[in-house]
């Protein structure tokens, strides 16, 4: 068969010849080899010293946004927890009563809403899925822990607080969704 | 004079014991560097500067893990086996030549421990002994693998040790001389027995390989096999000092070396520094601990570029392949050394 890569090497079952057998130029031209790597510069990145930067697409951990007025974009339809292949979102919703008018967008609101993130597989479909810009992916990771229960996000870790945002306009216009 | 005399000893056996555990100590440092290096990795950087004190951290490690005795281990010998195996390491060094002799306070102080006429068959004899530490700590461990580490030890060191030993009489034959200083005074300046011997050299080099249980022929504690031979049953200090006295033992072989085939301390162009004995007898100690350095790096290079023998092909090299070439080796060297003696 013709080979697609170039690389095919026929395997041949010939002895060996006196200097294969003498071992030692094998040898020699081994350590040459290992000389080499020796010298080479290293890609190790020094990880808690230095942080390889993320890619642009990068898919860490969730955060629920809020407009320019500080309103929770969320409206809990639901659709991120259909979207989700992993089923780790869930979400209870309420309805906005008079005086939450600046803490809700919209007349309905999550009241809970809870991304476990040992299920989640990080795909960003929930993000894809949301009519609202309410959800989105960001270059954090999720911290390590000891318990399992303390792996499930509610909204105190997931909403972002009005003075300290989170940056996603990497992740906002990435094709594959139009604009509101 | 006497007193002086043991004091010099004794001082100078003080200085090359700790010299000795450090040299092993930054082996085991430097090899996992080299490793690292070679495997396009960093290798240990996280204690101290560049890693410097992971020996320390390993040895305080060390100490503190639980020192085991398996319940139907015999538990003298098992104390016994690392013991014998770090003490034939040492005590190697103390026939080595270090250098020239140092002038201080008047007198004339010998970098060398026992300047015993027989250096090369005491130096053969410890290293056979060595071979023990290793059966009796497989032995007394009572567990199949460490007795199969054991047995491949033994058989594999007794195997080499034969082409070594033939490949060091030529050197005999031709310094005229068992006594290591006079060999390394044979070899004055340029004059290397490498350049008259370099098959026994190879054929040398490779049983120091053996005889130290390295790479490629590290069959005794091949890890994937035996699950680390020999010492499998051991713990704590006790395998800290197994494995310590295998970096020892590298050290002791890589400094026979240098004296038997690179002229030991003898360097080009000591004779310019005659008049000034202190300033030559520094340098030729550091020279000839670059010459070990050289060996030490060598011996790690091949480490981690070879894999293992099988253990037939081993036992093929050591009989079939090794003793021959060593045998008409030391035959054509005899003969030579005899019309050159007769005839010229």
């Amino acid at each position: 068969m013709e080979s697609l890569t170039n690389r095919k090497v026929v395997v041949s079952d010939k002895p060996m010849t006196f200097m294969e057998k003498l071992y030692i130029p094998g040898i020699i031209k081994g350590m040459l080899v290992t000389l080499r790597h020796m010298l080479m510069r290293r890609k190790t990145v020094k990880y808690p010293e230095e942080v390889r930067e993320f890619a642009p697409v990068y898919r860490g951990m969730h955060v629920l946004k809020r407009d320019e007025q500080g309103r929770e974009n969320c409206t809990a339809c639901g659709l991120c927890a259909v979207a989700c292949p992993a089923e780790a979102i869930t979400m209870t919703s309420a309805e906005r009563t008079k005086d939450q008018k600046d803490l809700y967008r919209e007349e309905k609101y999550a009241s809970m809403y809870e991304i476990n993130m040992l299920r989640c597989i990080f795909c960003g479909l929930c993000e894809e899925a949301c009519p609202k810009e309410a959800i989105f992916l960001t270059d954090r990771l999720v911290p390590t822990q000891f318990e399992r229960g303390e792996f499930i996000y509610g909204k105190d870790k997931l909403v972002e607080s009005t003075d300290h945002r989170i940056d996603i306009t990497k992740r906002q216009f990435t094709g594959k969704r139009g604009t509101i | 004079m006497e007193t002086f005399y043991w004091i010099d000893k004794l001082v100078l056996v003080l200085v090359l014991f700790l010299i000795s555990l450090g040299i092993a100590a930054y082996q085991t440092y430097f090899e996992r560097k080299l490793a690292g290096w070679i495997q396009d990795r960093v290798g240990p950087d996280r204690a101290g500067p560049f890693g410097i004190l992971q020996p320390i951290a390993d040895g305080v490690k060390m100490f503190m893990k639980e020192d085991f005795t398996p319940a139907n281990a015999d538990k003298w010998l098992f104390i016994l086996g690392p013991g014998i195996a770090m003490f034939t390491s040492l005590i190697t060094s103390s026939i080595i030549p270090w250098g020239t002799d140092l002038q201080l306070f008047g007198r004339s102080i010998s970098l060398q421990v026992a300047e015993i006429n027989i250096g090369i068959l005491f130096a053969f004899g410890i290293i056979s002994i060595g071979v023990y530490g290793i059966m009796i700590g497989g032995w007394a461990s009572n567990n199949k693998y460490s007795l199969f580490g054991a047995i491949r030890a033994s058989s594999q060191m007794i195997s080499y040790e034969l082409a070594m030993g033939i490949s060091a009489i030529t050197i005999i034959m031709i310094s005229g001389s068992l006594d290591l200083r006079a060999i390394v005074e044979s070899q004055h300046g340029m004059n290397w027995n490498i350049f008259y011997q370099p098959v026994a050299f190879v054929v040398f080099f490779i049983c120091a390989l053996a005889e130290t249980n390295r790479a490629p022929f590290d069959l005794p504690e091949c890890e994937n096999e035996l699950i680390g031979g020999y010492h499998t049953e051991y713990s704590s200090m006790k395998l800290g000092l197994f494995l310590f006295s295998e970096y020892v033992a590298m050290f002791v072989s890589s400094a026979l070396m240098a004296i038997l085939f690179f002229g030991g301390y003898n360097f080009p162009g000591m004779d310019y520094l005659k008049d000034s004995p202190n300033l030559l007898s520094i340098i030729s100690v550091m020279v000839f601990f670059a010459k070990i350095f050289g060996f030490i790096f060598v011996f790690m290079w091949i480490r981690w570029t070879i894999p293992r023998f099988r253990f037939d092909q081993l036992m093929h090299l050591g009989w079939k392949v090794l003793i021959p070439i060593a045998l008409v080796n030391m035959l054509v060297t005899g003969f030579v050394v005899a019309l050159y003696e007769h005839w010229f």
